[in-house]
């Protein structure tokens, strides 16, 4: 099937947050932090939290290089998480995994998404499907103490 | 229109009917040769030719099918053989692909006759698959990996290749044609560079045999590797070209049917070249396929070929450089017409599913050689690369589809 990208992807929303990311620094005291790595593409990133004593992300954020859609999807990451709890968390990756997968349909399907929603597109584009995730693997990937999270 | 040196490209493009599909509704522009090429009908023919009413196994059968397989197997190595000029047909081993090509020298040669201690050279534009066999040969036998620098025009730095060489080199592998920057090596000066030290020199040529004319024993390699389907060939079938005296000494890669002369349980005595090298049922339909291919760009002419190319890679150069914030990635003075590219903020992966939506084909990425992009310090580029059968019109849809990715990010 073909799908415009300019259409389905690069929405004003993700070109955006690729222009000016939110939350786009290093993060001193983290309590959390990992990198992640797509060995595909070469994309490449730090995902640094600090959760506090009741669970709670009081902050996130994250650096490093990659595409557009691995940028907006970790800039909108970003804001999405800010001050939820570790177990909201955890639905929003269910969900937004279900969304680049094509499995979760914003329309019909209750969700919590928010703005994420931008990325329902992605699922036609079956090699950017990374791109978006990868953000939220590393984040999981540093609550569960691993230090460097890869794609592949 | 067309037609600007000898070469008719107009009729040239009936001749490959991938090349008239439709791409998000627009005319598929296919700038991604360097990855693989497109077949010409001809070889869609005899490889369909081959399955319809030709299908047998080859060697050994004396039935009728066999033997015509067999005949024309055996002339499609005959054609490898002239087309790259090798001395004899027993030189020319099939393999699945270059990748192979490399890995079975890398076992059968380098593990029987390089020791700890010894150099092996390669350089630093080298696509992955002539890095990893020899690191893995390196870590198994405790030979040291030396690697030839490049400056950032993408050219090999030949002096830095002369104070690596010494008597410690035993082996030199080295790319032809780098794939992620078009770069055209000085091969000749390295293999005579070598050979001062008697060491042994293999040529990647998998991105060269579509471009320029290969002559083996003018170049004097003692090895050479190509697959078939960058030449317009068949995937899964390549070729190992090594000098009789090499080949002869060395143990078999693979074993099994075809590669021996007798087995019993006490001795199995080896085929000989270069069935030693082919275990078991080969690519058939590949290798003849691979065959017609060869056929196809002896009857357009690589003289003609390559200079048409090389008016693509200047015009290419020209209006590409055109495209504010966009930097060539690769300016060597010998080049193929592979265009490899940056666009100040708007990453390679960006650009290609961009210029997807009009149709256009390249590839982004690191092409399979980290080293290059770590040398650039750049995560990946956006590559185009040409083959006789693309246009100037073509080199314009991409500028244009730069452009449109310009505009999305602006």
């Amino acid at each position: 099937m073909n799908y415009d990208s300019r259409k389905e992807l690069y929405q004003e929303m993700i070109i955006e947050h690729n222009k000016k990311p939110r939350n786009f620094r290093k993060m001193e005291g983290a309590t959390h932090t990992a990198e992640g790595y797509n060995p595909l593409c070469g994309d490449h990133l730090m995902v640094y939290l600090h959760i506090n004593g009741s669970g709670t992300i009081d902050d996130i954020s994250f650096e490093g290089d990659g595409c557009a859609i691995s940028r907006a999807s970790a800039s909108l990451m970003t804001s999405s998480l800010k001050g939820k709890t570790l177990h909201e968390a955890s639905v929003l990756f269910e969900q937004f995994h279900s969304l680049i997968k094509g499995e979760l349909k914003p329309e019909k399907d209750s969700n919590i998404l928010g703005k994420l929603t931008v990325f329902s597109g992605v699922w036609h584009f079956p090699t950017r499907v990374k791109c978006a995730s990868l953000c939220w693997h590393t984040m999981r990937g540093a609550i569960e103490h691993k230090t460097t999270v890869s794609t592949e | 229109m067309h037609r600007i040196t000898g070469l008719n490209v107009s009729q040239i493009r009936k001749d490959f009917p991938n090349l008239h599909v439709e791409v998000q509704g627009k005319p598929l522009v296919y700038l991604d040769n360097a990855a693989t090429a497109f077949k010409p009908q001809t070889v869609i023919d005899a490889i369909a030719a081959h399955y319809r009413t030709e299908t047998s196994n080859v060697h050994r059968g004396v039935h009728f099918l066999s033997e015509q397989a067999t005949a024309r197997f055996e002339q499609a190595r005959d054609k490898v053989r002239d087309f790259i000029r090798a001395r004899k047909s027993c030189e020319i081993v099939f393999t699945r692909g270059t990748t192979e090509a490399i890995n079975l020298v890398a076992y059968s040669y380098g593990r029987h006759f390089l020791n700890k201690g010894d150099e092996i050279i390669i350089s630093e534009m080298e696509h992955h698959s002539n890095i990893v066999p020899w690191q893995i040969l390196c870590e198994e036998k405790g030979c040291v990996l030396k690697v030839i620098p490049f400056n950032d025009e993408g050219e090999l730095d030949l002096e830095a290749f002369k104070r690596l060489v010494s008597p410690r080199t035993r082996f030199v592998s080295v790319v032809y044609i780098s794939n992620s920057l078009g770069t055209i090596n000085p091969i000749r000066k390295i293999i005579q560079t070598a050979h001062q030290c008697k060491a042994p020199v293999f040529i990647d040529a998998a991105q060269a045999v579509s471009h320029h004319k290969i002559d083996v024993q003018e170049l004097d390699c003692d090895f050479l590797a190509f697959s078939g389907h960058k030449l317009f060939g068949p995937t899964g079938v390549g070729v190992l070209y090594g000098k009789e005296e090499f080949l002869e000494k060395m143990p078999p890669f693979h074993g099994g049917g075809d590669m021996i002369s007798s087995v019993t349980f006490e001795k199995t005595t080896y085929n000989t070249l270069p069935y030693k090298f082919e275990a078991g049922t080969p690519h058939v339909a590949g290798v003849i396929g691979l065959g017609a291919a060869m056929d196809y760009v002896q009857s357009v002419g690589f003289e003609d070929m390559t200079a048409y190319e090389k008016e693509l890679l200047d015009y290419g150069t020209k209006a590409l450089s055109g495209i504010a914030g966009l930097r060539l990635i690769g300016t060597a003075k010998e080049k193929a017409a592979i265009l490899s590219f940056i666009v100040s903020g708007i990453h390679a992966h960006d650009i290609g599913t961009l210029v997807n939506d009009e149709g256009v084909a390249i590839r982004t990425g690191h092409h399979c050689t980290q080293p290059v992009m770590r040398h650039f310090g750049i995560p990946a580029t956006s590559r185009a690369s040409l083959a006789f059968y693309n246009t100037k019109e073509e080199i314009d849809k991409l500028v244009e589809a730069v452009l449109k990715t310009k505009d999305v990010f602006r």
